[in-house]
């Protein structure tokens, strides 16, 4: 081995110092890959709140069950929207990889009436079960309850915030290359959003209408 | 309920009134006084001279890493001054409170350590050790910034807002009475129903959410930005601990804001997460309190172990011994470090077998430490070792930490454990790994890199007493409390009855004294540094004869860092250049160079965010909704903007890279003149 050889190599890593490295990541990249790790980070949050509705969850103080309060034909309309709006935030991305302005605009808005009727059926679930005395403060179970459901509505509610501003900049700069990217970022959360409904849905509503 | 109608949306100010101003006790409105007239004084001398365009202009809208860098270490330095005035006042009030009441009243005191722990962690440790990672990490990567800069400078401006609340708590209502961590049933509103707790919340929410930023920012840099053949194997070993450490925030932070948040709606709102009645839990946030705080200690002590990676291995002139086993021991330990949460409260009774296990994860994370430990001792090994400054905080550091290690592992016992839990023993424990381990590595870490942050040394004389005075001062503060521990004083006691503590209290308050002379010392450096600046001037950008590539470009660095990105053949990048003289070869092709615009976004949102944080704990509605409306509409504005970026012209580049070329070329024709 020359001189030149064991310097570059002090560690006689071989292989694995050898491995070639282009450089930076092109922006794309870079973007879609911090927003990955920052719903990476959102994922740890709720798992917090899934966590301590588990140990929560029999925690009722006497008062309701998740048996005696939830409504499955409810929820299931609130989950075939918003999965349908995943379905249409997905057909939005495609019309923007397009650069088709039009059916970004129309996606984009029929994205945004499921979100709603999503919010508003959620909405509908939380003030009747306040007026029936199962407001958050009635027991240990429905604190937790009202978090978890209600920090993914809140996720939802910031969301469609942000898909009317991302409506809003491509209607006044068109798609431009960091447009592009916070359309990327926004399909991301959107269908995040959707994940973490599908856990919300399964731990929350269909374990405690079994209970 | 806090919120109910009569306060309602309207209410102008909310709880807060005029008697919010603690003015019967004269000690915290002395200290917020002189704060008060001290800001005041800087505010109207920036204004006076002039400096306020320069410095809303290069400072406070800067996106340079660098800047946000020296910003963050800064208020890291400020606050460190202020979390140690807090303990002057614990070892001065135990030093005399035998049998008597000493000088301040339990609530005070109370207060006082809640602070000291708070600001000591959260604005003294992670701003520091966040600094130097945003000073150090992309020069060490051979690029020009991170992965977002506007991100980056928000960040730190939320972290400012978390510090400006805390601080804002000694002048206006109170800080919290619960210790750095806010036990429930204690935090919640039937015990404390003051604004204190809410203070401890709202600071550390909205400095949790800049630090999760951080986090984000700097996984995303260090895996998707670095230069060309700077592959995995060939980062320096401070790039790899701090992946480690922000991996680690990514994790953990989000835990911490969820647990916050429970206790938040518990204040707020009447929820009965933690609370006593209804079903709610305790234990619950002891558990995931600790889940982030675990992980928060080794979020600390990483970066400084890849401070001292670096330190021993240039002051040595060695490639650091066993790069690979301590890229290996560092990630072990990022992984191990979620494992142990539960010896922190090993008395909480989970049972023998879950102790047990907890007990010995517990002292398995001492494998790959010690592995470290080896490592830097056998770096040294046959080395041509200078005793700089920062490489005496090294060695300070692996005889100091050894022992608080030690003991760590001894307390990791659970039998032990019942004895010592919550005793000055485990204060003494963790002092021992933080300062010896953490604050060490900062101070290493600030006098290596000083030159590189502003093109002039730090004066070594006055470095070196510092060293010795905080050594001898620590071990004189520190050990004596392992031994009251083991005479059964818990923590946080305002005065007490037992003649056999008094002693070693005594010693304790002298040990702190030696620290304050020790800081006097950091001061003095710093302002005859200043003064001296000329004779202390690194004209090359290798004041040490450095082995990474921060070494490779000027100091201070040019605003794009590298004239032209490095190209990486090997560890030791520019240990490598050097011995092949690559660096002052011959010209290289300049090309203009793009870099990110400048932007108030960070600080307008974190102006945003200390209005609703204020707003938050005096339950002012309405400035809670302006604060929120605000900030978004100030990231509409940073949304909308049609150019993020600049270019320096390849001429502009060409003239400031040759200034540092010919300084190079220069050292090395006068060491050829002496050859």
């Amino acid at each position: 081995m020359t001189m030149a050889a064991t310097q570059d190599d002090p560690h006689h890593l071989g292989v694995l110092a050898t491995v070639t490295h282009e450089g930076p990541a092109p922006k794309r990249i870079v973007t879609g890959y911090g927003f990955w790790i920052f719903l990476l980070s959102d994922i740890v949050m709720f798992s917090c709140f899934f966590a301590t509705f588990a140990v929560l969850s029999g925690q009722t103080a006497g008062g309701p069950t998740g048996a005696q309060l939830f409504d499955l034909k409810n929820v299931a309309i609130e989950t075939a929207c918003l999965l349908l709006s995943s379905f249409t935030c997905g057909m939005a991305s495609i019309a923007a990889e397009e650069r088709n302005t039009f059916w970004f605009q129309v996606m984009m808005a029929v994205t945004c009436i499921l979100g709603l009727a999503f919010l508003a059926i959620e909405f509908r679930e939380f003030a009747d079960l306040v007026a029936r005395g199962a407001g958050p403060s009635r027991s240990a179970f429905l604190s937790a309850f009202f978090t978890l459901v209600g920090c993914h509505g809140g996720h939802v509610s910031a969301g469609i915030l942000w898909l009317l501003t991302m409506m809003a900049q491509v209607f006044a700069k068109g798609f431009r290359a960091d447009i592009q990217r916070r359309i990327l970022c926004f399909a991301l959360f959107w269908h995040a959003l959707d994940i973490i409904w599908v856990a919300v849905f399964s731990v929350v509503y269909l374990l405690g209408s079994a209970a | 309920v806090p919120f109910t109608r009569q306060e309602g949306l309207i209410n102008l100010l909310g709880k807060l009134t005029w008697d919010a101003v603690p003015w019967s006790q004269p000690i915290p409105l002395l200290a917020g006084g002189v704060v008060i007239v001290a800001v005041l004084a800087v505010i109207l001398w920036v204004i006076v001279r002039g400096y306020l365009p320069y410095l809303w202009n290069e400072w406070i809208t800067s996106v340079d890493h660098k800047r946000i860098g020296v910003m963050y270490l800064l208020l890291a330095l400020l606050m460190l001054l202020r979390g140690f005035i807090d303990a002057l006042m614990m070892r001065s009030q135990q030093a005399v409170a035998y049998h008597a009441e000493g000088y301040l009243p339990p609530e005070h005191f109370d207060q006082i350590f809640s602070a000291h722990g708070t600001i000591m962690i959260f604005f003294a440790a992670m701003p520091l050790m966040i600094g130097l990672m945003n000073l150090v990490v992309p020069l060490q990567l051979g690029v020009r910034d991170v992965a977002f800069p506007t991100l980056n400078s928000t960040s730190f401006w939320l972290t400012a807002t978390g510090a400006l609340l805390v601080n804002l708590s000694l002048v206006i209502g109170e800080f919290a009475r619960t210790g750095w961590l806010p036990y429930p049933p204690l935090s919640e509103t039937t015990y404390l129903p003051g604004v204190g707790v809410d203070y401890y919340l709202w600071a550390l929410q909205i400095s949790g959410v800049g630090t999760l930023l951080t986090g984000i920012n700097f996984v995303t840099t260090i895996l998707k930005i670095r230069a060309p053949g700077m592959n995995y194997m060939r980062m320096p070993m401070f790039c790899w601990t701090a992946l480690a450490a922000n991996l680690l925030i990514i994790a953990a932070f989000p835990v911490l804001t969820a647990t916050l948040g429970m206790l938040i709606l518990d204040r707020y709102l009447g929820f009965h997460f933690f609370t006593n009645e209804a079903g709610g839990n305790m234990m619950m946030f002891i558990n995931l309190i600790w889940a982030w705080g675990h992980p928060e200690v080794y979020i600390l002590v990483l970066p400084a172990f890849g401070i001292y990676s670096e330190v021993v291995s240039t002051f040595s002139g060695k490639p650091l011994f066993g790069y690979r086993s301590m890229v290996l021991a560092t990630m072990a330990i990022c992984v191990i470090s979620f494992m142990v949460w539960l010896h922190h409260f090993f008395t909480m009774g989970a049972g023998p077998n879950v102790n047990a296990i907890f007990g010995i994860a517990s002292m398995i994370i001492a494998v790959p430490t010690g592995v470290k430990i080896y490592n830097w001792l056998f770096t040294m090994f046959g080395g041509r070792i200078r005793f700089t400054t920062p490489m005496m905080w090294s060695i300070g550091f692996m005889v100091t930490f050894i022992i608080g290690g030690l003991t760590g592992v001894l307390v990791a016992v659970p039998p032990a454990d019942f004895l010592l839990h919550n005793s000055l023993f485990l204060v003494a424990h963790f002092h021992n790994v933080i300062i010896g381990g953490v604050l060490f590595g900062a101070f290493a870490g600030y006098t290596y890199w000083f030159p590189k942050a502003f093109g002039f040394r730090l004066h070594e004389g006055y470095g070196k007493a510092a060293f010795w005075l905080w050594l001898i001062g620590f071990y004189v503060a520190f050990f004596p409390l392992y031994a009251v521990g083991f005479l059964g004083m818990t923590r946080r006691m305002q005065h007490y009855d037992v003649a056999e503590w008094r002693p070693w209290l005594m010693v304790a308050g002298v040990g702190a004294i030696i620290i304050l002379a020790g800081i006097v010392c950091q001061v003095l450096q710093l302002v005859t540094s200043i003064r001296d600046r000329e004779s202390l001037r690194d004209v090359t950008g290798d004041p040490w004869d450095g082995r990474s590539l921060e070494w490779a470009t000027a100091s201070p660095p040019p605003v794009f860092n590298f004239a032209v990105m490095p190209d990486v053949t090997g560890e030791d990048a520019y240990w490598t250049m050097k011995r092949r003289a690559k660096a002052q070869a011959k010209d290289p092709d300049y090309e203009p160079i793009e870099m990110p615009r400048n932007s108030p976004t960070g600080f307008i949102c974190a102006f945003f965010a200390t209005f609703m944080g204020f707003a938050m704990i005096w339950h002012i509605w309405w400035m809670v909704i302006l604060g929120l409306v605000g900030a978004y509409a100030t990231f509409v504005v940073f949304a909308w903007r049609d150019h993020d970026e600049y270019e320096i012209p390849a001429d502009e580049v060409a003239r400031i890279d040759r200034a540092n070329l010919a300084a190079r070329r220069d050292l090395v024709t006068a060491a050829g003149a002496l050859r």
